[in-house]
């Protein structure tokens, strides 16, 4: 408990320490407890009994009423998954086309934001504006054209057709740019003097201090590529290059009450994202309220 | 926003040009001003042809489609404003409109409210405050086809736990997404719990700027706990409650993924949004000029919408008592 109050200003908390207002403070967090436990407890309950689920006997969920805690564990689900449905390659899938977002974004974010910020070209200023005046533009306006457009040149049902639109970010090239901005220009005019180019300032200068920004780029551009639907439903039909999420979308119909399979499709699409969010809670959050910087 | 902000940093470049040293000759300084437009549009052009040409590109597209009766095989054909003029006797993309309307009164507000307390409760330094934040914001990370599933089976009528838990207490079992009365109100259900997360951080993060001195100080002068609230907490999260308004307006305006992913607009059309209906038109009927009129509709609104809200707000604020 002391160590959680140690960031308080002790200067003002020091002058009434064993005071009636003292012990009033001690005992207000009790009441933040009646609502903050039940509210925690609805927003983790759908999770907890999804991975719970995923490790059921089915008769346990077919019987009235129906286990929370299951009667024993069982790898059914998952092994009915892996075995009737073709996730393990909607799971390739999802990989190659995350895996390839995050590198391309990361690098050419990188350059795109130096070069705004940095480099003097003709054209600068518009072609920004330009970058940034994409994000106002929803995917709704996009998808017809950019459909009709994939179909010309053979790109749908393809993973190339999922990670074209994904290879660089409007977000991305924002992001970078205002962290170099933020950088001190001294730490850079040193190198260049010594006769370094551009791109080794950056690579060696430059990156070494972008990698929180870089973190944040990489978890928006993660959650944004594995969590993408409406453009893998429009650009994909054949089910060989579905993603996971297309995937159990198309569970729907066909499996609707298999539950301890879909549970388990569903801890299957999760896993990395949830994983990730628990080992650097810090960055998923630093991006959550970094996609304010869209505003 | 966006044009401000290169100026300043043209002006320190300029104050820093010349105490460059080794510029040598007027050829040399135009040389290598010339290899430095090379370099920064090398720098800044593959990323600037994929976001421009996906971009904005298709969005001029879309603008000429609209005016186009095309089903992506015949020959278009160019019918001028008649897109639009059926839009507006098109009682189907009216029922849409309303549903979309609906589930943006109810989403909107529910998620300001409560995003807000849950961030005034979860900025106490409580214990247990880390577990309770990681449970708020970790549906973040939930896709909408990972939240449609969950919702399939939280509120299925037979095995559902909602169902479950209202039997234990004596309440009759509910239809949920498969009742058209209750499937919208499900799908704002879990839109809130996938996305309070997000609002809860915006606000956390201006409560954290909002804390500190000013709080201490109006405690210190004698104010209650909900007089600080409502005089210094409130007042302080305005901007980010402008910000988090336009934002979940337009989430709403354009939600498709989790009706997708739970309804596919139904039972009987009850949750047939509008991007939902264009979807189909666009995808299903082939009506790909219709569907890029009712796109195109959709995004001046919006835009118009988030004009209004941010110029509103901002009227109020410069009228309001300091």
């Amino acid at each position: 408990m002391s160590a959680v109050r140690g960031p308080l200003p002790a200067a003002v908390r020091a002058e009434a320490p064993r005071t009636t207002e003292g012990r009033r403070r001690r005992r207000r967090p009790s009441a933040w407890h009646l609502l903050l436990a039940p509210v925690a407890l609805l927003f983790a309950l759908p999770l907890v009994q999804m991975v719970l689920t995923s490790f059921m006997p089915s008769a346990d969920i077919n019987r009235l009423p129906p286990r929370f805690l299951p009667s024993a564990l069982t790898l059914d689900g998952y092994r009915a998954l892996f075995t009737r449905s073709e996730i393990l390659l909607w799971l390739t899938n999802t990989v190659v086309v995350s895996s390839v977002a995050v590198a391309s974004n990361v690098v050419l974010c990188s350059l795109a934001g130096y070069g705004f910020a940095r480099l003097r070209f003709p054209g600068r200023a518009p072609t920004f504006l330009a970058v940034l005046g994409t994000v106002m533009i929803p995917i709704q306006l996009l998808m017809i054209p950019t459909y009709v457009l994939f179909a010309r040149i053979g790109l749908l049902n393809s993973l190339g057709a999922l990670l074209v639109p994904w290879l660089a970010t409007a977000f991305g090239v924002f992001l970078m740019r205002q962290f170099f901005l933020s950088i001190p220009r001294e730490l850079e005019e040193a190198a260049l003097l010594d006769g370094a180019s551009r791109l080794q300032v950056l690579l060696r200068v430059v990156m070494p201090l972008a990698v929180p920004a870089l973190v944040t780029l990489a978890v928006f551009t993660l959650v944004g590529s594995w969590n993408d639907l409406i453009w893998p439903v429009i650009a994909i039909s054949d089910s060989g290059t579905f993603t996971l999420q297309i995937g159990l979308a198309s569970f729907q119909g066909a499996r609707r009450t298999e539950w301890s399979l879909l549970m388990a499709g569903n801890v299957v699409a999760i896993a990395p994202l949830l994983l990730g969010f628990l080992l650097a809670q810090k960055h998923f959050v630093a991006t959550m309220s970094g996609s304010g910087l869209k505003g | 926003m966006t044009a401000p902000a290169p100026a300043p940093q043209r002006s320190r470049a300029t104050t820093a040009g010349p105490a460059e040293p080794g510029r040598g000759t007027g050829g040399g300084r135009s040389r290598r001003r010339r290899g430095e437009a090379v370099t920064g549009w090398l720098f800044v052009g593959p990323a600037v042809v994929v976001i421009v040409g996906l971009g904005l590109f298709p969005a001029a597209w879309a603008g000429l489609l609209a005016l186009q009766d095309w089903n992506g095989f015949s020959a278009p054909e160019f019918v001028g404003g008649e897109n639009f003029s059926d839009m507006a006797s098109d009682p189907d993309l009216a029922s849409a409109l309303g549903h979309t309307l609906g589930f943006t009164l109810l989403f909107v507000p529910a998620s300001l409210v409560a995003g807000l307390v849950l961030a005034v409760a979860l900025n106490r330094r409580i214990r247990f405050v880390s577990l309770y934040r990681t449970a708020v914001f970790v549906p973040f990370v939930a896709s909408a086809a990972v939240t449609g599933l969950l919702s399939n089976y939280v509120f299925d009528p037979q095995v559902g736990v909602v169902n479950n838990v209202l039997r234990v207490a004596g309440v009759p079992a509910q239809g949920w997404l498969e009742d058209p009365r209750q499937a919208l109100a499900v799908i704002v259900v879990m839109s809130l719990w996938q996305q309070l997360g997000f609002v809860t951080v915006v606000y956390l993060a201006a409560l954290q700027d909002v804390d500190g001195t000013l709080v201490e100080a109006a405690r210190m002068d004698g104010a209650s706990g909900r007089q600080v609230f409502r005089h210094v907490t409130v007042p302080g999260v305005v901007p980010a409650t402008v910000f988090l308004a336009i934002w979940q307006v337009i989430q709403s305006i354009q939600i498709f993924d989790l009706v997708f992913t739970t309804t596919r607009g139904g039972p009987l059309g009850s949750t047939t949004t509008l991007v939902y209906y264009l979807w189909e038109q666009a995808f299903r009927e082939l009506r790909f000029g219709y569907g890029s009129a009712i796109a195109l509709v959709l995004f001046v609104v919006t835009m118009l919408l988030t004009l209004v809200l941010a110029v509103g707000s901002q009227r109020r604020g410069a009228g309001a008592p300091a």
